[in-house]
């Protein structure tokens, strides 16, 4: 906590999350770039070597940190981690998101075997399931149900760490599922394929003439290969109608659920804040349980005793005094240290007197990779810390 | 800078991207103002609805609409904040005069569809407002001498510009099609230059260079390489390798303290120390980097950190920095 400040945030104990045994879900979410993904892993770690049975989801890791758990490659399933301090009796599986896999998966898991293979070998299908914006946080929430459903059933693990996919907006994946949803299970689709299900008579004569006007605009505008590469996807998806809706209703329920614990992740940076801030209160609104904010890549203020200002004031003073130019380099670079730390303090200060009730941890900035298990419980032991 | 010595003449289209967090908007913005130089007017857009043009220019949330946001040295800034639906009911208002049709497309979810569903639709539309604006000419000349745009990050960024991908795999005919093949061309060709800002650490150094490959191979231009928050190592070399070596000589810190009338007990000097000591690490492990990122042969420009945080003053001298290095 910053000593010049006179009210803090609450401190965020990170240990006492992961302990309690009615924790059994983790979510770190933020916007991109303030080190979600490390949070999770070191968070996951920390729990396993805790004694916790912990199973980590990343979703798009850097190269290094993949490799730090033993993850080489892509790999839709969970592995376990090897040289994790098993002492305590708790483990670490980890597995990287494979979102095509993990569509393909759901349509074999729900079509009979002759219509998934015309899902699978749509164009509009492919299209959807490798590359919509919103195909890898629906695919993430589905993949977090799918471990849950089997940690219910085997016991395989006690607690489940999700990183979040760097998305635009620190916003989007709790959106992204409803949306995916909304479009398969909705009235568009319905009117492009069978307009003369989607609603009664009445319905039909105010808006037929709508309605081709609109397919005939989407033709005109896409090219007919594109409609009807959708209008039979749609068919051959229309045995799951309902489904995907009904999955993302209970996803968004898992999220709200008790035993589920939200961290949002930020940098000091005026940017990551704001996005954390709105974040918050989303989290708020949609009455999802929300732990507190992980402040990542801190730049302590230091033990020297002094401002910026009076370094930068004794700097001035030794100016020109050549016996003391070491002390007087040395004076700058504190001040510079103390102006950094001071702005962080600021941005930090500023979130808590918008929402003095999130606690917070900070951890510390460091500027090389995560290379291996111990810099990760580095990192985890500046969150429990 | 006289004519000649700028790197990016001929370049209308600059693109910005970068690692999340490695301060693209920012660099966008400073780039922006640079071109805007000896009267030339410049165009800055986003386009992913963070309205981060407006935060840092401290001017209200910026519309769908083209508005000045700052001068400089008698040129001028205008922003945009592009909306993929605002983009498509523009672009169908102007090619399909829809009037009525455009209430029952948003009505059935179709506009929707359009903009958040249909893989690529949505970069299509906006990279086709760039476009737009990058072409645009009024009197026979083009309205804007540059446009800059503050692109998505590095991990999206080829996908984001070869607007190719999806579309043309769904889309094999019709304007949406077109569309797609005049923005491809327009983002390979001379007149553009992808941008890169990175850190001088492990992480966004990588992706940069992961970036430039998977630009290079889609045929995209690359530009520059703008590295952010450089630190000034604030001690002269030797100094900071004994710094590193904590081989600094504790007595002579000690005095200097007491010359300037300042607590010199050994947690004082200790503390210094350690931010010597720190700054020596850094300062080594912005040297690595930095030669990772000369591997890959581009122009590398310098930004220095602002250790107060990023303001408009802060923007003005930024944008001088990058001017002074020829990226303007």
């Amino acid at each position: 906590m910053n000593p010049r400040s006179g009210h803090g945030p609450t401190h965020l104990d990170v240990d006492a999350l992961i302990d309690d045994p009615a924790t059994r879900i983790v979510v770190c979410c933020g916007s991109g770039g303030v080190g979600k993904t490390t949070t999770a892993a070191a968070l996951g770690l920390r729990a396993a070597e805790r004694g916790r049975q912990v199973v980590v989801l990343t979703i798009d890791p850097a190269r290094r940190l993949a490799q730090s758990m033993g993850l080489d490659q892509l790999d839709n399933t969970p592995r376990r981690v090897t040289g994790v301090d098993e002492s305590a009796g708790g483990h670490l599986d980890a597995m990287m998101l494979d979102m095509k896999r993990t569509f393909d998966e759901v349509v074999e898991a729900h079509a009979d075997p002759e219509k998934a293979k015309q899902i699978l070998a749509n164009p509009f299908y492919q299209a959807l399931s490798s590359s919509f914006a919103g195909t890898q946080e629906y695919m993430a929430m589905e993949k977090l149900g799918q471990l849950r459903a089997r940690a219910d059933e085997d016991g395989s693990w006690d607690l489940i760490v999700v990183d979040t996919p760097p998305s635009r907006s620190a916003l989007d994946f709790l959106d992204a599922p409803q949306r995916l949803g909304l479009f398969l299970d909705g009235r568009f689709i319905r009117l492009l394929t069978a307009p003369a299900k989607a609603g009664g008579r009445a319905y039909l004569k105010v808006f037929s003439a709508g309605i081709s006007l609109v397919t005939h605009t989407m033709t005109r505008l896409l090219g007919a290969h594109f409609l009807s590469d959708v209008q039979t996807f749609v068919a051959a998806l229309d045995t799951m109608f309902g489904g995907f809706r009904e999955r993302a209703d209970a996803t968004y329920r898992l999220l709200q659920a008790s035993g589920t614990s939200f961290l949002v992740v930020a940098a000091p940076e005026r940017d990551a804040l704001r996005e954390a801030s709105f974040f918050v209160d989303r989290l708020s609104q949609d009455r999802m349980p929300l732990s507190g904010l992980v402040l990542n890549r801190v730049h302590p203020a230091g033990s020297t005793p002094f401002s910026a200002e009076r370094a930068l004031a004794a700097a001035e003073t030794l100016a020109g005094d050549k016996e003391h130019a070491l002390t007087a380099q040395l004076l700058r670079l504190h001040a510079e240290r103390e102006r950094v730390s001071e702005r962080e303090a600021a941005l930090a200060e500023r979130f808590t007197a918008a929402h003095p009730d999130v606690p917070v941890v900070r951890v510390p900035a460091c500027a090389e990779d995560v290379h291996d298990l111990a810099g990760l419980r580095e990192i985890g032991s500046g969150l429990g810390g | 800078m006289p004519e000649a010595e700028r790197d990016w003449d001929g370049v209308r289209l600059h693109v910005v991207s970068g690692k999340g967090g490695t301060g693209k908007t920012t660099v966008a913005a400073a780039l922006a103002l640079s071109l805007a130089r000896d009267g030339r007017r410049v165009l800055l857009t986003e386009v992913e609805g963070r309205q981060g043009i407006a935060q840092l220019f401290d001017v209200p949330p910026l519309p769908y609409a083209e508005r000045k946001i700052a001068t400089y040295a008698g040129g001028e800034v205008l922003g945009l904040a592009v909306d993929p639906k605002a983009a498509l009911l523009e672009y169908l208002q102007l090619f399909y005069k829809l009037g009525r049709a455009g209430s029952m497309l948003e009505k059935v979810g179709a506009i929707d569809f359009a903009t958040t569903i249909a893989p690529g639709v949505q970069d299509v539309l906006l990279t086709g407002k760039v476009y737009e604006a990058v072409r645009r000419r009024e009197a026979a000349r083009p309205v804007y001498d540059a446009v800059v745009l503050d692109a998505p990050p590095t991990g999206r960024i080829t996908r984001f510009l070869g607007v190719g991908a999806e579309v043309v795999g769904l889309a094999r005919v019709g304007p949406i099609r077109s569309q797609a093949d005049r923005i491809v061309s327009l983002m390979q060709s001379p007149q553009t230059a992808v941008h890169l800002v990175t850190l001088l650490e492990e992480m966004p150094v990588q992706e940069t260079l992961d970036g430039v490959r998977d630009l290079t191979a889609a045929g995209l231009p690359v530009g520059g390489i703008v590295v952010n928050q450089v630190r000034s190592p604030l001690l002269p070399a030797r100094r900071l390798s004994a710094a590193g070596k904590g081989k600094l000589d504790r007595d002579e810190v000690a005095a200097g303290l007491r010359a300037a009338g300042l607590p010199d007990g050994p947690d004082v000097v200790d503390g210094l120390l350690d931010e010597a000591a720190r700054r020596a690490a850094r300062v080594a492990l912005e040297k690595r980097e930095r030669q990772s990122i000369a591997s890959c042969g581009r122009p590398v420009y310098e930004l220095p950190e602002v250790p107060g945080g990023i303001d408009l003053g802060v923007l003005y001298e930024l944008a001088e920095l990058l001017h002074e290095q020829g990226m303007s």
